[in-house]
């Protein structure tokens, strides 16, 4: 891994969000979304982000592509520090940072057509014009497998995974190098998904995108990614090249995780063991001292109150934040 | 076992502006006592309005039930009157729906709500109900059980919620419980707390369960016997275990391959069903998923596949085509 090139750093990333709980009321409380993440995307890959609902997952790609600007911490893409940038300088940064959204249904302006929904970034950017940009529009079509004669057509006339087709052409229009995808296809059927899926994976290898793939399907994340990086009330608990970490997860929340998850196949099913957690995610107002998922974890002493543990490399780039890493490695 | 409820050339409609929506075409199948049957199909497949109308949950206008039968304890569920079909509601057969957020009401205490049932169904004292909601709450895992029965939803967490759904459904002892996507807007830890709770309760007090659901996943561990919808017929229906071992239908094999298996070491390009569900503005006079199919021939443009049976087990499948050798049967 060591010879690949980075290309987005985070770094000690926070976000955080104030309560406002009345006009006077001078409450100082706050959700802590992200709460010191770093990690690193090498250029080429697809690295997962999953989580439960909650646990700062589209945060980190909002405030990635700086839609959050972040409370403190840095977003190096290709170098240069995102969270610095401001106006002119971030916008034409930016260009090559794209977003997915989750709901296709919510993230089309229904009064625009599909030719004015992925001109638009063209026209913003000044990259292609007129008749050129109409051409454009008809190639980014044909290539997330659309019929380039809907380009007059409005967002309401398509199904819900035409619909994320055109948000993909939309992310696509400015020839972006990373593409974060916000849980793309968890709005759509299951023999949606696939047809989804598989035109990101081609999409990928004809254009050599990058993708940060934002999730909660742990088996559709361990499909499409390269690595892995587990997301627990605003920090990432683990992160691994994929089969390592579902093989062999350090993390008892990653290994939790892991076992919740159910197989479609009766056979296995019959004869599996989970870890059924108790209780429910504490709240991000109040994180608990320490580690952050003591309060639900079998493993748990004293020291994962008092000391917050750190997030290290476990195993050649397996990294995990437990006190107890060593000992369930 | 005997059968329970005995369902027949079910039909549902529903009046749009676009025409009549033929929901459900014709569904029929038996429950056994204290069988789990699962009911797999994507949006719009006809599982949701199939099951609601046997209750008469199906608003009236749009809806209408045109044809069927729905034998239990030896009467017509469709026939009955809505003051019967009270007295069979809730206390006999009951439904877990699928949002824990939007199905309880605000305003009331969730104690009350969860006594409600057993105080209409069984005219119990309110003293009695009382007692009677505590020892359910408890059955169902809900901490400080006789506490929170002051609380009011918002007091909350979903997977909580969804707990206190199914000690409701469950207060009258009824001899089937529908759940209707109960897990599907939940976390995935949470998601295996219910399901195991589920397994628990059914083998304790012995309900039959009609648990409807996209996800093959959990079915494999959870059902007995699977019934796949499409178009709104029932395309398959087998054992679960000669159903994921086996799949026939092209549908079925379809929705397996597009999952992603989290045991699978090698990269394999997920099967994705080309096209879209039908629209069902008229009942089909051809098979339903012809349009999406590859084994398709000639005879499935003209003529809809009743389910017949595999030879010498217990799976029918609706399909003129073996998929193994792609010749007709």
């Amino acid at each position: 891994m060591a010879e690949k090139e980075v290309l987005l750093k985070v770094e000690d990333l926070y976000k955080h969000f104030p309560i406002r709980k009345g006009l006077f009321s001078g409450s100082r409380e706050k959700v802590h979304a992200v709460d010191g993440i770093s990690f690193e995307i090498y250029q080429g890959e697809t690295l997962g982000l999953v989580g439960e609902s909650g646990c700062g997952k589209s945060t980190t790609g909002r405030t990635i592509l700086q839609l959050y600007r972040p409370t403190s911490g840095s977003v190096f893409f290709e170098g240069e520090d995102l969270a610095k940038l401001k106006g002119e300088a971030l916008r034409k940064k930016r260009r090559y940072v794209q977003m997915i959204f989750q709901d296709p249904y919510a993230s089309l302006n229904p009064r625009m057509t599909v030719g004015q929904i992925i001109g638009e970034p063209m026209e913003i950017h000044n990259t292609y014009k007129g008749a050129e940009q109409l051409r454009r529009v008809e190639e980014l079509l044909e290539l997330v497998g659309l019929n380039p004669a809907f380009i007059n057509r409005y967002p309401h006339e398509f199904s819900g995974g035409q619909r994320q087709r055109i948000g993909v052409a939309r992310a696509l229009a400015l020839q972006p190098k990373l593409i974060v995808c916000d849980e793309p296809i968890s709005a759509l059927d299951v023999s949606i998904q696939a047809q989804v899926v598989n035109l990101l994976e081609d999409l990928q290898e004809e254009l050599g995108l990058t993708y940060l793939f934002i999730a909660h399907d742990l088996s559709m994340v361990r499909h499409i990614s390269d690595r892995v990086a587990v997301m627990y009330l605003g920090i990432i608990v683990e992160l691994a090249d994929r089969n390592e970490l579902y093989a062999t997860p350090i993390h008892p929340y990653t290994k939790a995780l892991l076992s919740a998850v159910p197989f479609p196949d009766p056979f296995i099913e019959e004869n599996r063991k989970r870890i059924i957690l108790e209780g429910d995610v504490p709240s991000p107002v109040n994180p608990p001292s320490g580690c952050r998922f003591r309060t639900r974890c079998q493993y748990a002493k004293e020291i994962c109150a008092e000391e917050k543990p750190e997030f290290r490399e476990v195993l050649p780039g397996h990294y995990a934040a437990c006190h107890f890493s060593d000992e369930l490695k | 076992m005997s059968d329970l409820l005995q369902v027949k050339d079910l039909e549902t409609q529903f009046r749009t502006r676009e025409g009549n929506v033929h929901a459900v075409n014709g569904v029929s199948f038996n429950l056994k006592e204290g069988e789990t049957l699962g009911i797999v199909g994507e949006s719009g497949c006809g599982k949701t309005v199939s099951m609601m109308s046997l209750l008469g949950l199906i608003p009236v206008p749009p809806g209408k039930v045109v044809a069927g039968e729905a034998r239990f304890e030896g009467k017509d569920l469709l026939k009955l009157s809505n003051e019967e079909l009270r007295h069979i509601r809730g206390a006999k057969i009951s439904v877990v729906f699928q949002d824990p957020m939007t199905s309880f009401n605000p305003v009331l205490t969730i104690g009350k709500q969860t006594a409600e049932p057993y105080q209409i169904h069984h005219n119990a004292g309110k003293a009695e109900a009382y007692e009677r909601a505590v020892k359910y709450l408890e059955l169902v895992g809900i901490p400080n059980a006789k506490e929170r029965m002051n609380d009011y939803p918002h007091q909350f967490s979903g997977g909580m919620r969804q707990r206190v759904m199914i000690a409701m459904g469950l207060i009258c002892e009824p001899q089937i419980l529908i759940a209707d996507e109960p897990t599907t807007a939940l976390d995935v830890t949470i998601q295996a707390q219910i399901i195991e709770l589920m397994k628990k309760l059914r083998d304790e007090l012995g309900m039959a369960i009609i648990w409807i659901t996209h996800d093959l996943g959990i079915i494999a561990g959870l059902a007995h016997r699977v019934n796949v919808m499409y178009g709104g017929y029932i395309v398959e229906t087998a054992p679960v275990k000669s159903l994921y071992k086996e799949p026939q239908h092209p549908y079925t094999l379809g929705l397996l391959g597009s999952l992603p298996r989290m045991d699978e070491m090698s990269y394999r390009r997920l099967v994705s069903i080309d096209g879209l569900p039908p629209t069902l503005l008229e009942k089909p006079t051809y098979c339903p998923f012809e349009p999406r199919c590859k084994y398709a021939v000639e005879k499935c443009r003209y003529s809809n596949p009743q389910l017949s049976q595999v030879e010498g087990e217990d799976h029918y499948v609706a399909c003129w085509v073996n998929p193994k050798t792609g010749k007709e049967y």
